[in-house]
């Protein structure tokens, strides 16, 4: 970083060196004030939630993470249901969300006419701002019965009769369970990874795909070898976004997850995920262990979400190193 | 002009400081008697200007709020055991009584259509009865056809005391109920789906063709829900009426409960209704704010006396006069103020 050019100071209405000089100390003692309070707020969030779920850890140790059961009867309580619940759901949402929200993404980019675009990317950032609770009413009132009525036994006739994948699709077709629950998270992620793909894309710089039209590429071969991989990084990056913000959804899933604490193979059955049975059960818990058990589960998605992030760091920056050294 | 709306808003703010404090009682606590606290708050409101402000919150909360004393009074389906209350200074008392419905969504079964007894609700409960058609079923029901349809059972997902009433009669009529599930706000249910508050169960119940489910009695009535009818101890088919619930009630030997603890499922009558319950309200024994808590006890006294009618309309049963009298002699023998004197009789 090179300090500002000399020819600014002395820009006519620019305001003395002196003062300005006075300002840095007191922008630069701001800013680290506020970064300081969020590593403060972070590490304080973690130091509370084990200090709280003290009972539960004691009492449990690592049991905890590998058990399924969770009787507030006989106080035995085990995360891996809804440790497994809120990873399939985020997988499932992902997995329909992403090629969906990149084709939304390069046709608005590439495809789309001009007077086109500007509708289309509010639409999708108005999808943005519904409140996550019309999403759960919408999966439990519309998406449900559609899936119940139509989607999951067009499932079971095709993809069901496949010896393996058999159980993924078995039991009664209720509408609500893991896939309706993905499946509405995903649409809730959508905006968020169309849009910033879309921002991704519109940084490719234009000679690089102008060189490529230039040779004779069709617009099938400019996405898939001059924009994806040029921008794979902020899709990346575009991804994590999408699931940070699927992990930790609580209203639209306790909607139509099903809310049960009950481990399956099939996707059609009800589960639960961390911050569904958080929404359920933490107003109503009156044991001490059983609420310090709900916070445990609050404090491990922290842990998951912070174990996700990290790793997506890690994998950026060693993606980052080969561009480095071209 | 600007002065005048200066001085308006200024009153306006102050308005509510410049009201006696007493004005408003807070509590929170149960769903189930919600909708006839609300009738009732709104009736006293008008009467006498005293405010409500109750937060349906459920039973466990309204527990978890009274030791925080966050609120004048905490409301609870599920009965605390004696030892608790006395470990936190808290009374006890009945305040209403109610019934838990099972209901049913069953093409071509209409309310009052379907007969189950209690070892066959548990069974279905347990998962081991997973069809319409199962002959254990069929016996109790010789002249409907049901459907070979899968049974979706439909429980609370939140704690509740509706979950409590419930699974205490099913830990009552069941030994392997009580055995491998047990009575509590919140259990480990081995099987179906759940639902949060008694509007997510009726939802659900409501969605899914061959799904069971259990709710408060208003619920089923107001989402016109098709109830079952239950076999009761005497081997009597009852419906789920004001009636039966008052049948179950009129057991109830309040006078022997230490604290007022007492259940009332499962209750002998040609005409009880198994899975009734009451609603309880909790306050401290030692009141700091006697106003506060006068104010709380001539709300609860004016309810207990004037409410009834209110409470029938809504499918409730209210207090039969010598509990009241009992609760109210609870009331001065055993809450006292700051110094030590009964604070009820209110003057």
């Amino acid at each position: 970083m090179t300090a500002a050019p000399p020819a600014a100071l002395a820009a006519p209405g620019s305001r003395s060196p002196r003062r300005r000089r006075r300002g840095d100390p007191l922008f630069r003692g701001l800013t680290r004030a506020a970064a300081a309070a969020l590593l403060g707020l972070v590490v304080t969030m973690v130091v509370l939630l084990l200090i709280a779920a003290r009972p539960s850890i004691d009492a449990f140790g690592w049991r905890f993470l590998v058990t399924a059961s969770w009787n507030p009867v006989t106080e035995q309580f085990g995360a891996v249901t809804p440790i497994v619940g809120t990873l399939l759901s985020t997988a499932i949402a992902l997995a329909a969300a992403l090629p969906v929200a990149l084709g939304i993404a390069l046709f608005l980019e590439e495809i789309c006419p001009g007077p086109l675009r500007t509708p289309f990317s509010m639409a999708i950032e108005l999808l943005a701002a519904i409140p996550s609770i019309v999403y759960g009413m919408w999966g439990l009132f519309v998406l449900a019965p559609l899936m119940a009525d139509h989607v999951q036994p067009a499932l079971q006739a095709t993809l069901g009769r496949l010896p393996l994948l058999s159980h993924l699709f078995a039991g009664p077709p209720m509408g609500i369970g893991m896939l309706t629950a993905g499946l509405v998270l995903g649409l809730m992620v959508l905006p968020f990874i169309a849009s910033v793909s879309g921002d991704v894309l519109a940084m490719v710089p234009r000679q690089l795909k102008e060189s490529a039209y230039g040779m004779g590429a069709t617009p099938w071969e400019v996405v898939r070898d001059v924009m994806l991989p040029y921008g794979r990084k902020g899709l990346f990056a575009a991804v994590v976004l999408g699931l940070g913000r699927a992990i930790g959804e609580t209203m639209a899933i306790t909607f139509v997850i099903g809310n049960a604490h009950r481990l399956s193979a099939s996707l059609f059955a009800p589960g639960n995920s961390i911050a569904s049975t958080l929404a359920n059960e933490f107003t109503e818990a009156d044991g001490d262990l059983y609420l310090a058990a709900l916070i445990e589960l609050g404090l491990i998605l922290f842990v998951i979400t912070f174990l996700i992030l990290g790793a997506a760091q890690l994998w950026l920056r060693r993606m980052a190193q080969p561009e480095a050294g071209r | 002009m600007r002065r005048l709306l200066v001085t308006l808003v200024a009153l306006a703010a102050l308005a509510p400081l410049a009201a006696p404090a007493a004005t408003t009682i807070t509590g929170a606590g149960a769903t189930f008697p919600y909708p006839i606290y609300g009738r009732w708050a709104y009736a006293y409101q008008k009467k006498s200007g005293v405010q409500l402000n109750y937060q349906s919150i459920g039973s466990g909360g309204g527990v978890k709020q009274i030791k925080a004393r966050t609120v004048d009074f905490g409301a609870s389906d599920a009965p605390l055991k004696p030892a608790a209350l006395e470990k936190h200074g808290l009374l006890q008392f009945p305040m209403i009584m109610g019934g838990v419905v099972p209901v049913v969504h069953i093409a071509g079964v209409e309310a009052g259509a379907l007969k189950l007894d209690g070892a066959t609700l548990a069974a279905i409960y347990l998962g081991e009865i997973r069809q319409w058609n199962d002959p254990r079923i069929a016996t109790l029901n010789p002249d409907l056809s049901l459907p070979d349809k899968g049974i979706t059972v439909v429980h609370r997902a939140d704690g509740s005391g509706t979950t409590w009433i419930f699974t205490n009669y099913l830990t009552k009529v069941s030994e392997t109920w009580a055995k491998e599930v047990g009575n509590a706000k919140a259990v480990s249910w081995p099987a179906g789906l759940g639902g949060k508050g008694n509007e997510g169960v009726a939802a659900f119940v409501k969605r899914i063709d061959g799904a069971v489910g259990y709710v408060e009695y208003a619920y089923a009535l107001q989402n016109r829900m098709a109830y079952c009818l239950l076999q009761n101890r005497a081997g009597r088919f009852v419906a789920p009426t004001a009636e039966s619930f008052q049948a179950a009630a009129a057991n109830g030997d309040w006078a022997g409960a230490d604290h007022y603890y007492l259940v009332l499922t499962d209750q002998p009558g040609e005409g009880s209704w198994p899975i009734t319950g009451a609603s309880f309200i909790l306050m401290y024994a030692r009141q700091a704010q006697t106003e506060r808590a006068q104010a709380v006890l001539r709300f609860l006294d004016w309810s207990y006396r004037n409410g009834a009618a209110a409470a029938l309309k809504l499918d409730y049963v209210p207090m039969p006069e010598a509990v009241v009298r009992m609760v109210e002699r609870t009331w001065t023998d055993q809450m006292r103020d700051a110094k030590g004197q009964p604070i009820w009789p209110a003057r």
